[in-house]
């Protein structure tokens, strides 16, 4: 994973509450393989004007010009600021990577869905929790100012705004120190393979019953499907 | 010191480290895989060397993208005509071969949608902690297990550490008292809930689920509650064990046999919140309040009684709010004031992980028995939740119910649900759907879904509009 230190980017405004995960990237394009080349799909029924379809080319596509993102002031934003509730909906971590693809970095809003949050923390993204008052200020902020920066220090965790005071943000302890240094998860959890293992030892022993062996299932399987 | 709710004792007995900061590294019993979130965490090991930490915790089916029309079934995978489709569906196939995963494929009598075909297995038992990359997997807390979805990059790290690295949730009990009254069911009281507490309400919680009313559900109908927790903002719906429980697990194919049964089913009952457990949040709805209900805008908690009205802008005093029925209400081309019965459809879809089990087949079924899809409804699609549910549904006749009255009876997978299949809503049509999510664009580009119980779909279906099912009766 890529390391998280300083965020220094233009802001882009998402004013509305509630934004799914269906929004930020729609199903057709879950059914790519790959992780990555979702950015040009990101936010698709909104951006376009028409249904976007996976393997075709995005570029002959009509812009919705109501749309924030196709805005001019807003060309190249990595910091998106965004209502309520966002990443609801399903657990695709598609939409992450449609974010990170387009090139956010950062997310400011009152509130997240649990499973939206989480995955941001796996792709190096820092979606940051403010009070609605201060997410309700920037709003008003980003809109009068055109060219609106901001800059987020996960170290100092400090957002320092432009002619007004810093403001300081919460972030987990661990999930800092994995962006921070950009450290993958897996092996992390593997440098403990020996707690895991004798966790599973004695687990086997108290609760026999979660260990049955699925196997045999799989030359019924073999049989049944006639593969 | 206070006793220990449902899902303490699940969290604490699966509970391998913590660190300082509360991040703690979670043992998982059973894995499930579907053919969508899966690719990238597999190639992902593949990249890195590694091999699945316990390859028999693993269980997969394909659900999202494959067919459901017999014709493009019955020709296995060549019959899927979208080449991405195809590609995937064939991906997971390759990968549970290679990595050596139990996986039920396309064609398998028994292949549906994995939060079916899990419990209906018996690969769901009461007290295991179950992920998925996918959301509605709070559907398998139905029997008293602790189930939630997850992304992509925890998929990979559950098949190489089989743990998950999570901080606690917060415990929410939402007990709904008295007697269901007469046409009123599972889905009514899950969408009520999510209409009471907004679809971020159990943000942050694990909810359970109490009450008479709660407990008098079958199986079936609990896992309905559990698959919508995730739509109220909760990761984990769960529901204490019983005897209904443990009768629904005997002697499924993966359910532990003979001592070990006694055994697990002894266990098992200790699966119940403490009397003096502590619940950081309790919320309280009264069944007998609870009618049939009907989204009319594009977020489950726009939710009105059948016999409400849609609301009206003036009504709403905040702005954010107003704003969102605003935008909602010119999605769906509605306006406020409208009677939820004058809401004219288009479509209508039974299924989904959320109503395509046997009993809600037989709801529906029994709604439309004898009579005519009306004229206005160009398509109504019903489709079991998995082959062995469309099988028992063929030896009660309920398919020949359905295709009598107009409705098409189709094979197993998620369809129309998230649309990722051919099954698809088409611009700016109305559809009654069983199914979790009314977000825009949902069941196909421009839809307008209303989320409803499979016997208001029903009824819906052969009346072209909404009705109050309890009329009906």
């Amino acid at each position: 994973m890529k390391k998280f230190t300083v965020e220094s980017g233009l802001v882009m405004p998402l004013d509305r509450a509630n934004v799914d995960t269906d929004f930020i990237i729609p199903k057709q394009f879950l059914k790519s393989i790959k992780r990555s080349g979702f950015g040009v799909n990101l936010f698709d029924e909104h951006r376009y004007l028409d249904k976007g379809e996976p393997d075709t080319d995005n570029r002959s596509r009509p812009l919705n010009p109501d749309f924030v993102l196709n805005q001019a002031r807003y060309q190249g934003a990595s910091i998106l600021l965004a209502r309520d509730n966002f990443g609801c909906g399903s657990s695709r971590e598609h939409a992450p990577w449609a974010l990170d693809d387009y090139g956010f970095r950062v997310i400011l809003a009152p509130s997240y869905a649990d499973i939206f949050f989480n995955n941001c923390f796996k792709n190096g993204i820092l979606p940051i929790v403010l009070p609605r008052q201060t997410i309700d200020e920037l709003f008003a902020a980003v809109v009068a100012n055109e060219g609106y920066t901001l800059e987020v220090d996960l170290d100092q965790q400090m957002l320092c705004r432009p002619n007004a005071s810093d403001i300081a943000f919460e972030v987990d302890s661990f999930r800092k120190h994995c962006l921070l240094n950009g450290l993958d998860d897996i092996g992390i959890t593997l440098e403990d393979s020996e707690l895991i293992t004798a966790f599973e030892s004695r687990w086997r022993e108290k609760a026999p019953w979660y260990f049955t062996q699925s196997r045999i299932g799989a030359a019924e399987n073999t049989e049944a499907s006639g593969e | 010191m206070s006793g220990k709710t449902l899902y303490d004792k699940i969290w604490d007995s699966h509970l391998v480290k913590e660190r300082e900061d509360g991040t703690s590294l979670i043992y998982i019993d059973r894995h499930l895989i579907h053919e969508v979130t899966s690719p990238q965490a597999f190639e992902g090991l593949r990249i890195a060397g590694r091999q699945p930490w316990r390859a028999s915790a693993n269980f997969a089916t394909p659900d999202h993208n494959i067919p459901t029309t017999s014709e493009e079934r019955k020709r296995g995978l060549e019959g899927i005509k979208d080449p991405v489709s195809k590609i995937q569906v064939s991906t997971l196939d390759n990968n549970c071969s290679e990595f050596n995963i139990f996986e039920l494929k396309m064609n398998d009598f028994r292949q549906g949608i994995v939060h079916v075909v899990g419990p209906e297995q018996g690969a769901t038992l009461p007290g295991m902690t179950i992920v998925c990359g996918d959301s509605h997997t709070s559907t398998h807390g139905a029997l008293g297990a602790l189930a939630h979805g997850i992304g992509t990059s925890e998929v990979e790290h559950v098949l190489a550490t089989q743990c998950l690295m999570q901080k606690k949730m917060k415990n929410m009990l939402i007990r709904v008292d008295g007697e269901l009254p007469t046409g009123v069911t599972a889905k009514d009281i899950v969408l009520a809930i999510i209409g009471k507490i907004g679809t971020a309400g159990g943000t942050g919680y694990t909810i359970e689920f109490g009450g008479e009313a709660i407990r008098s559900l079958s199986i079936e109908g609990r896992m309905t509650i559990c698959n919508m927790a995730i739509e109220a903002g909760a990761r984990a719906g769960l529901i204490a064990v019983d005897e209904v429980t443990l009768t629904y697990i005997k002697g499924r194919p993966f359910a532990p046999k003979g001592a070990l049964w006694s055994k697990a089913a002894q266990a098992w009952k200790e699966l119940v919140s403490d009397e003096d457990a502590h619940f950081d949040s309790v919320v309280e709805l009264r069944a007998a309040d609870i009618e049939p209900q009907v989204t009319w805008g594009t977020s489950p908690e726009m939710v009105s009684p059948v016999t409400g009205t849609i609301p009206t802008l003036e009504n709403e005093a905040d702005a954010t709010k107003r704003g969102n029925i605003e935008q909602a209400l010119r999605y769906m081309g509605l306006s406020g004031g409208t009677a939820i019965e004058d809401i004219q459809l288009d479509c209508v879809f039974i299924g989904s992980c959320t109503n395509s089990r046997i009993e809600d087949l037989r709801e529906a079924a029994k709604v439309v028995v004898g009579k005519r899809v009306a004229a206005n409804i160009e398509m109504a699609l019903v489709v079991p939740g998995s082959g062995l549910v469309k099988q028992q549904a063929e030896n009660e006749g309920l398919d020949k119910i359905f295709i009598e009255a107009g409705l098409e009876w189709r094979e197993p997978g998620c369809s129309m649900c998230l649309a990722m299949n051919a099954d698809q809503l088409g611009e700016g049509k109305h559809c009654a759907s069983t199914s979790n999510r009314n977000f825009e664009g949902r069941q196909g580009f421009g839809g307008r879904t209303h989320l409803v119980s499979p016997a208001m779909a029903a009824a819906a279906a052969i009346h072209g509009h909404f009705v109050d099912v309890r009329k009906l009766a």
